[in-house]
């Protein structure tokens, strides 16, 4: 078995009084698909913000490689250089190109040439089919778009884990395949990612583990195959039941 | 300690007088304003037209009010006009005729952002429910406008009130005049008057506008 | 009233070119104290705004009284209080400088709020993009957060700058030879009404329309930050 990439022990993380995330322990190993579901508000989006020190953590510790990921920590830049991270609503820089928003931090942050930065971004954009797209704004394209390049911008900076946070959450239904269909590829060259997702085909699919959180705590963790299809605690066999109703409700419209 | 000249104010009626000027420069922004709301609407509504002909005078009339500073159309009216109509027109009259020019104008451009602000849909989603346009204008488009509106007009009014300090300008005795004359009588009693004088006109000032401003922000936010 | 037959409706076309070249230095006195009134205020907006915007203690509370204080009290009495007032507590004044400073006094408040309005239209989330890809803040500050908020302030900036060009008129109160002071001196002089007020407005325009027009350009091209769509 491939060594852990990282490590989160002992999470807590509070918002004033309100418990967020429980005492959480959490191993990712290298080139795993971590898969996070749980209901709204059980703290899932909240673990990436942490991983990525974009919280302060009340007690517990994250290691990335061994190295601590502190809030306000000194050498943060530099470890999130090696953490990429997409978000639901994107977070295109609406000032820069397409292929602005991608080279902005490989040549800002890590001084690199421009040229190879380029190639690089371009290869990636066609490979998400986007080529056409380098020079266009943001604001000029679909959802589905803007979601491929954030995930391109955060692939250029080479990182060693990428956290995707209920990225398709705010696409148009038939947008939401050419995002997936992206993550899945992302998944088969062996990359490591953590992903928080309410599509639960595409948790199935991509995951190599499947971790329940509710109520802040890891209440779960399987093989997709065992989570999807037996699972052990009454809560996620209710979030789970949760799905299928709609697939019924949605049956019965159509008799 | 040095002598801030703040005795004066304690002397004779001199606090008295100068609150009163102060209330003939609300007084004149009042009344300017009194007129300018129900105007500005009135334009606002106007600019929001499809005729061409409308709008482009209301836009020029706007324009030109807004480019000008107040100050050279106080002196426009009441010098100007003085001359080209042989009409003798008082400072007092002056300001008002300018302020509420002014207000109309800029009530008008406020009364056109709100109107043009509230989305199609509202329309559209109201005609869907079987609203008549009159209906739709009086449930749906008018309380909106107003609630965008109030907090802009009330700023409008702190603007007004700012603005009448150029009244001084054109002869009208007012809160900076009678600041003024305080000064130059009590030049040898305490000729540091200057200073405690005209720093209490400016506490003054920001006493009658500050309220103002904070209901406004307060409003914007509430409502927002 | 008065006695209009004596010039004549005519308009005195000998006494503007005449009394010309004084407007044209009255015009170069209100331009000079205007932009470099202007220009403080601009250093005084951004250092306000970015005492607010990073929230720092103490400073953010002098801030706020000064932008509360500043927008709400007229540009004439401050600069009384400035020109007339200051001199008594053993603070020298000369009316320029008072021009300047009153102007930037008036003005830092302004700039100080389109700023910080600008700053706030960026959500939170684009600077925690930027940390997430491993920029410092101050890199996510010079690269993403001022290019857009910068170009979210062009409107209110430029409103503002008409605005305290608008403002010099009254800088005639604390006796500086201003537009607005030659005019008034020249309707006491000589009854030139037409003609002095005539020029008054031609200079005003000649300084406040091609800024005005430069404004609603920039507005019109600055117009991306439309996230969405």
């Amino acid at each position: 078995m491939a060594e852990s990439l990282l490590t989160i022990e002992h999470l807590t993380k509070r918002f004033g009084d309100a418990l967020i995330l429980d005492d959480l322990s959490l191993t990712v190993r290298q080139g795993e698909v971590v898969v996070v579901v749980g209901p709204s508000g059980c703290g899932k989006s909240t673990l990436l913000r942490c991983i990525n020190a974009l919280e302060p953590i009340q007690g517990g510790a994250i290691r990335l490689e061994g190295e601590a990921v502190e809030h306000k920590g000194k050498n943060l830049p530099e470890l999130r250089q090696k953490i990429g991270m997409v978000f639901q609503s994107y977070e295109l820089f609406p000032h820069l190109t397409v292929l602005d928003n991608i080279l902005l931090a490989p040549m800002k942050v890590q001084k690199r040439g421009k040229e190879d930065v380029k190639r690089e971004a371009l290869e990636w954009l066609e490979r998400v089919g986007l080529k056409e797209k380098a020079e266009s704004y943001p604001r000029q394209l679909s959802g589905g778009q803007k979601q491929r390049v954030a995930i391109v911008r955060a692939l250029c900076m080479h990182p060693e884990i990428l956290l995707f946070d209920e990225v398709t959450a705010a696409l148009d239904p038939e947008m939401v395949r050419e995002v997936l269909d992206v993550m899945l590829d992302l998944a088969h060259q062996g990359r490591t990612m953590i992903i928080v997702t309410h599509e639960m085909q595409f948790a199935r699919a991509v995951a190599d583990r499947v971790i329940f959180i509710d109520d802040g705590k890891i209440l779960e963790e399987a093989t997709p195959d065992e989570f999807f299809e037996a699972p052990k605690t009454e809560r996620a066999k209710k979030f789970l039941n949760m799905f299928e109703f709609h697939r019924e409700a949605k049956q019965d419209d159509r008799k | 300690m040095p002598d801030l000249g703040l005795e004066v104010l304690f002397k004779g009626k001199n606090m008295a007088r100068i609150l009163g000027g102060l209330g003939v420069a609300l007084q004149i922004s009042l009344v300017s304003v009194c007129i300018s709301i129900p105007l500005g609407i009135l334009l606002g509504a106007l600019m929001t037209w499809k005729n061409p002909v409308t709008k482009a005078i209301l836009r020029l009339y706007l324009e030109i009010i807004r480019i000008m500073p107040q100050m050279v159309l106080l002196f426009l009216v009441y010098f100007g006009t003085t001359r080209a109509f042989g009409w003798d027109l008082s400072g007092e009259a002056s300001a008002i005729i300018v302020f509420t020019l002014w207000g109309t104008a800029e009530m008008s451009d406020l009364v056109r952002g709100a109107l043009i602000s509230i989305p199609v849909h509202q329309y559209e989603s109201s005609a869907a429910l079987g609203l008549t346009k009159a209906q739709t204008y009086l449930y749906i488009i008018i309380p909106q406008t107003i609630r965008r509106l109030i907090p802009l007009s009330i700023n409008l009014i702190t603007r007004m009130i700012k603005t009448t300090s150029l009244i001084l300008m054109i002869g009208v005795v007012e809160v900076l005049k009678v600041a003024q004359q305080i000064i130059e009588a009590n030049r040898m009693a305490s000729p540091n008057a200057a200073f405690g004088v005209y720093l209490t006109v400016l506490v003054l000032y920001f006493i009658a506008c500050w309220p103002i401003s904070m209901l406004a922000k307060y409003l914007e936010k509430r409502w927002r | 009233m008065g006695n209009p037959e004596k010039e004549g409706s005519v308009t005195d076309w000998a006494f503007i070119r005449e009394y010309l070249p004084m407007y044209q230095e009255a015009a170069i006195l209100t331009v000079r104290i205007g932009f470099l009134g202007i220009a403080i205020s601009i250093v005084v907006g951004l250092l306000c705004s970015a005492a607010q915007y990073f929230k720092v203690p103490v400073l953010r509370a002098i801030v706020a009284v000064y932008v509360e204080f500043s927008r709400n009290t007229p540009l004439l009495v401050q600069l009384f209080f400035i020109y007339y007032g200051l001199p008594k507590i053993g603070i020298p004044t000369d009316a320029e400088m008072c021009g300047v400073i009153g102007l930037a006094f008036l003005g830092g408040s302004y700039m100080a709020e389109a700023f910080r309005s600008g700053l706030e239209a960026i959500e939170p989330i684009q600077m925690e993009s930027s940390l997430s890809l491993g920029m410092t803040g101050a890199q996510a500050m010079r690269y993403v957060i001022l290019p857009q908020a910068v170009s979210i302030s062009v409107p209110a900036f430029m409103a503002n700058v008409i605005f305290l060009l608008k403002e010099t008129s009254v800088f005639s109160a604390i006796s500086l030879m201003d537009l607005m002071f030659t005019a008034k001196d020249l309707i006491g002089l000589y009854y030139k009404t037409t003609e002095s007020l005539f020029l008054l407005v031609v200079f005003y325009l000649l300084i406040l329309l091609p800024i005005s027009i430069l404004g609603s350009l920039l507005e019109r091209r600055l117009r991306y930050a439309g996230f969405g769509a």
